[in-house]
């Protein structure tokens, strides 16, 4: 085991399977030789050349287009759009042929791509490189979205994503990719997607979460603890499928529950958490549903970006108001 | 410092058939009587098995439909060419090739009335089944492609589309990664003239859809996409130079929609009556039974022969469609993922139970 950060560990899960299944092929622009412009696939090509660690145009619907066809044909293809709000250039890709194409062709061909993307704000990026748009994918039947919350999550997430034989969305939190270091398990720990993480304990209060907001989520329930307020703490690490159970199972338990995310509230992935609750969990409820977002903006440019983002004392306080109802 | 010419370019035109039934002999492919006889019973087969679908459609027993009468030379003139290991990813204006590949036209009826199992290819075609959306499965062909080369299997791809997709940029963009990486494709578009009511001269400001090629780093050729043999002759020669590793092609098979754009159309309220009639001049089926007359002594009587079998095959296909069962409706869940999710399993519960109730009352 080392101590890895986010863009090592997800380098090494990439390698690991790379070695595993040569059928894999990475896609990308600036993924060989500079390595992405995160340094995530630094390396690789010199490990398994260019036919395996492909810089392609500047295209992304082409990019995640010809994926699909690989895929359909057998091969395993990782793509790498350079940020989230580039992605969109691939919507009609992945809503109307990724996401379906098993379904639409009754299981004859299949779509195992992975496109994986950095996302979120909090790095100083210009625009269109802090997006958080999750609720996008997770809203479109046939995807699987995934975002992992520390370096080790991230490889083993990252292993069972490539190893899935659906679409996944792999958004990696930037702000996280270097902030962050702890051991990885140098094997094979994958994480099985669709399974959300219960962090700490508590009876009073649920904090969901996912991406680089666990971070300030946990600080907060450090926070609460030491005013003797103890809170659960889940990652949701897949957001789609929604592991419902686990969130239910907790607020059922605690009866309280706050929402952090860092898109804009509306019909943010915390409005579907939301209403699960009121749907499964309302006799549970001793206090509203809360959320802590973004706002209903476009993420600002750098200067501004601080009073967008949600941070520890939010969430405090939106954790003490739902324990104080 | 003079201006000096850094590249030329030039679009061929190719024609063996004439509109009279003639043909070029310097340009003759080779084909028998017997392959030629095939190519015209095809042609008719489509044609017979369209003209049922807008019956089916009038009758109500059918969907909305997208006619293709107009366009057989360029359908049977292309899947004759391809070999059974060969991928094709039509757009929805195909039906003849993807009966010529051994799709049963029993599946072609039943996805236009609306039943998803009209899109399970049979295991043994490595055909696509249509894409409805303009021009967005041609990366999906090109990354077929790259795999096939990837692989070092000996097989070409083979996208078909229309002039419209021309102007979307998974086009562009297909064609792109086509030319930079040497793919073996062919990517043939029917120019039909017109995308539903916006005529090719809102598609493109281009002389030609072949030379667009030419801007990705490749070949670009346009055929006379009412000439079957034409239309074999270019996608034969396109395809074995894919399979030689040689890189893509793009045909351009000039044609026409004598039809509506579907069923949902009226191509009256933006086309000439008279443009119509021109184009019906050069119908595809008129001229090749005019050189099968001319070069074969093909009769009426064989002619009668012949609409009365194609009838018959598309009669077949109709009674299979309609005596198929219907879809069981809980199926929506089971091929979205590998493996159903909790809210799927939930959802699946409840339509159901739904179901169940629904026939407890009945």
């Amino acid at each position: 085991m080392s101590k890895l950060n986010v863009v090592q560990a997800i380098n090494q899960a990439l390698r690991h399977e790379m070695e595993r299944n040569p059928d894999l092929i990475l896609m990308g622009e600036d993924i060989g030789k500079d390595g992405g412009v995160f340094r995530v696939t630094e390396g690789l090509i010199d490990q398994f050349g260019e036919r395996r660690v492909v810089d392609t145009p500047l295209s992304e619907s082409g990019i995640v287009g010809v994926a699909i066809g690989m895929a359909a044909y057998g091969l395993t293809p990782v793509v790498e759009i350079q940020f989230m709000g580039f992605l969109y250039a691939a919507m009609e890709q992945l809503i109307s042929h990724a996401a379906r194409l098993r379904t639409r062709t009754r299981g004859r061909y299949t779509c195992p791509i992975v496109v994986r993307t950095p996302y979120g704000g909090g790095i100083h990026a210009p625009e269109h490189h802090s997006e958080s748009t999750e609720a996008f994918f997770v809203h479109t039947p046939g995807l699987k979205v995934v975002v992992p919350s520390t370096p080790a999550e991230a490889k083993g997430l990252m292993l069972s994503a490539i190893r899935d034989p659906d679409p996944v969305i792999f958004l990696e939190p930037a702000k996280i990719y270097r902030a962050i270091k702890e051991e990885v398990p140098e094997g094979d720990n994958a994480i099985p997607l669709g399974e959300a993480r219960l962090l700490t304990e508590g009876k009073d209060l649920t904090l969901i979460t996912w991406g680089a907001m666990l971070h300030p989520t946990l600080k907060a329930a450090d926070r609460m603890a030491e005013k003797g307020v103890e809170a659960e703490v889940i990652d949701l690490r897949t957001l789609s499928p929604l592991d419902s159970a686990t969130i239910i199972r907790s607020v059922e338990k605690t009866g309280r529950a706050v929402i952090i995310h860092e898109a804009p509230k509306t019909c943010g992935l915390g409005a579907e958490i939301a209403a699960r609750l009121c749907e499964e969990a309302l006799l549970s409820l001793e206090a509203p549903v809360a959320r802590v977002t973004g706002f209903d903006t476009p993420i600002p440019l750098p200067k501004n970006e601080k009073y967008y983002l949600p941070d520890v004392d939010q969430i405090v306080e939106a954790a003490e108001q739902a324990v104080g109802f | 410092m003079p201006k000096k010419v850094v590249h030329e370019f030039k679009v061929e035109f190719l024609q063996i058939l004439d509109e009279a039934g003639r043909v070029d002999r310097a340009l003759w492919p080779g084909l028998d009587e017997k392959e030629i006889k095939g190519f015209y019973e095809s042609m008719v087969l489509i044609r017979t098995f369209d003209e049922k679908a807008l019956n089916l459609q009038r009758e109500g027993r059918l969907g909305t439909y997208a006619s293709v009468q107009g366009q057989e030379a360029a359908q049977v003139g292309s899947a004759a060419a391809l070999r059974p290991s060969d991928w094709i990813f039509p757009a929805f204006r195909e039906p003849g090739v993807s009966i010529l590949r051994g799709l049963p036209m029993r599946m072609i009826y039943q996805y236009w009335s609306g039943d998803e199992r009209g899109s399970a290819i049979p295991e043994d075609q490595h055909d696509f089944p249509i894409a409805i959306p303009v021009g967005t499965h041609i990366p999906h062909a090109v990354g077929a492609a790259w795999a096939a080369q990837f692989k070092g299997d000996p097989v070409a791809v083979a996208a078909f589309f229309g002039d419209g997709a021309t102007s979307k940029g998974d086009f562009h963009e297909g064609l792109n990664f086509a030319g930079v990486f040497r793919l073996p494709i062919v990517f043939i578009c029917q120019n039909n003239h017109w995308a539903i009511s916006v005529p090719l001269s809102r598609q493109t400001a281009a002389a030609t859809l072949a030379q667009k090629a030419i801007a990705y780093g490749f070949e670009g050729i346009q055929v006379d996409g009412n000439d079957v043999f034409a239309v074999y002759t270019a996608a034969k020669n396109a395809l074995e130079k894919a399979r030689r590793g040689e890189g893509p092609t793009l045909i351009e098979c000039y044609t026409y929609r004598l039809s509506d754009h579907t069923t949902a159309d009226d191509a009256s309220r933006y086309r000439k009556v008279e443009e119509v009639a021109t184009w019906r001049k050069k119908d595809p089926i008129v001229r090749l039974r005019a050189f099968l007359e001319r070069e074969y002594r093909w009769s009426e009587a064989d002619e009668q022969v012949l609409r009365r079998q194609m009838q018959e095959r598309v009669a077949a296909a109709v009674h299979e469609f309609e005596a198929v069962p219907p879809q069981d409706p809980q199926t929506m869940f089971d091929l979205l993922y590998a493996t159903p999710t909790p809210d799927l399993i939930r959802q699946k519960e409840i339509l159901r139970k739904r179901l169940q109730q629904k026939k407890e009352k009945e």
